[in-house]
C-alpha cells in the first residue's frame, strides 16, 4: 500500500517519483516532496521508485506573500 | 533602555530557560513582503537573538496595504527599512541584512541559521528554497507558507508538519494569481502562524 497525501494510491508501485508527478499533472518547479518523513531532494526524483509501504506528501506551492 | 533592562523584561515574561533559547537562536527570514515583514517583527519582539533579513526589493507604495513599512521608508531597501523598524522595537536583536535575490547558489549566506522562514511570494521561489535547504542543509528546520491570498475565511489558515523538519503554513490553495490581491489581515494570520511555529521549534515544541 502506498499513501499519497493521506490517500491510498493504486497501481503506482515501481514508478519513479518524477514519473508520478508528471503523470499527475504537478508542476515540478512548484513542488516539494516528503517521502517517509524526509524531504526528497529533487535530484533523486528520477531514481526513487515508489514502493509498498511508502508514505508520500506532495506540496504544490501557490503564489502570494 | 539598557541591554540588561531589555533582557530582564523578556526573562521575566518568558522564563530564563526559554529566553536563553530564544536569545541563542538564529533565524533566516527569506523575503520581506507581507509574510516576512510581519514574521520578523514577531520574532524580534520575542527576543530571538539573530535574524538574517533577505530581500532584493525596495519599499514601494504598492506594498503599504499589507507590509510593515511606512511612507518615510519608500524607496529604501526592505532589508534596511525593516532593520530600522526593528531597531526601534528590539534594539538588542542582532540583525544581518542581505539585499539580494536568494538562490540555490548563495544559500551558504544562511548557513549559520537554525531555522529558515520561507516568506517569498513567487511559488517557484518558494519551492526552490524549500528544496535547496533540504538538499544542502538537511539539519535545518524550514517554516514555509502557501496560500494566504484573497479575503477567504481566516479559519482556513493552518500549520501542517510534513516529516521531521518541514512546516507549511497557510490554506494550501488560495493563489494570488486567482484572487488578485492579498489583505494585510490574512497575510498577517499566516505570518503569525510562521512566527509562532519558529518560536515553538526553538522551544523544542515540535508538534503542531
Amino acid at each position: 500500500m502506498i499513501k499519497i497525501n493521506g490517500e491510498i494510491a493504486e497501481n503506482i508501485a515501481g514508478k519513479n517519483v518524477a514519473e508520478y508527478l508528471t503523470e499527475s499533472s504537478y508542476d515540478l518547479k512548484r513542488v516539494a516532496v516528503e517521502l517517509n518523513g524526509n524531504i526528497l531532494p529533487k535530484s533523486q526524483y528520477e531514481n526513487t521508485l515508489l514502493q509498498d509501504g511508502d508514505n508520500v506528501e506532495i506540496v504544490s506551492f501557490v503564489g502570494g506573500g | 533602555m539598557t541591554r540588561e533592562e531589555w533582557f530582564g523584561v523578556l526573562e521575566q515574561r518568558h522564563g530564563a530557560d526559554l529566553q536563553r533559547k530564544f536569545s541563542s537562536a538564529c533565524v533566516a527570514v527569506c523575503g520581506l513582503g507581507g509574510l516576512g515583514s510581519n514574521a520578523a517583527i514577531s520574532l524580534a519582539r520575542a527576543g530571538v537573538g539573530t535574524l538574517h533579513l533577505i530581500d532584493f526589493d525596495k519599499v514601494d507604495i504598492s506594498n503599504l496595504h499589507r507590509q510593515q513599512y511606512n511612507i518615510s521608508q519608500l524607496g529604501m531597501y526592505k532589508t534596511e527599512a525593516m532593520k530600522q523598524t526593528l531597531a526601534d522595537i528590539a534594539p538588542y536583536c542582532n540583525i544581518i541584512t542581505h539585499a539580494l535575490k536568494l538562490t540555490e547558489e548563495n544559500l551558504p549566506l544562511i548557513a549559520d541559521c537554525d531555522i529558515v522562514c520561507e516568506c517569498f511570494d513567487n511559488a517557484e521561489c518558494k519551492a526552490m528554497l524549500v528544496n535547496g535547504v533540504a538538499e544542502h542543509y538537511p539539519e535545518k528546520y524550514i517554516v514555509a507558507a502557501s496560500g494566504m491570498s484573497g479575503l477567504h475565511t481566516g479559519n482556513s489558515i493552518q500549520t501542517k508538519r510534513l516529516g521531521k523538519r518541514l512546516y507549511i503554513c497557510g490554506d494550501g490553495a488560495s493563489d494570488v494569481a486567482d484572487d488578485g490581491t492579498l489583505f494585510a489581515s490574512r497575510v498577517m494570520l499566516c505570518a503569525a502562524h510562521q512566527a509562532n511555529t519558529v518560536l515553538r521549534i526553538i522551544a523544542d515544541k515540535f508538534e503542531v
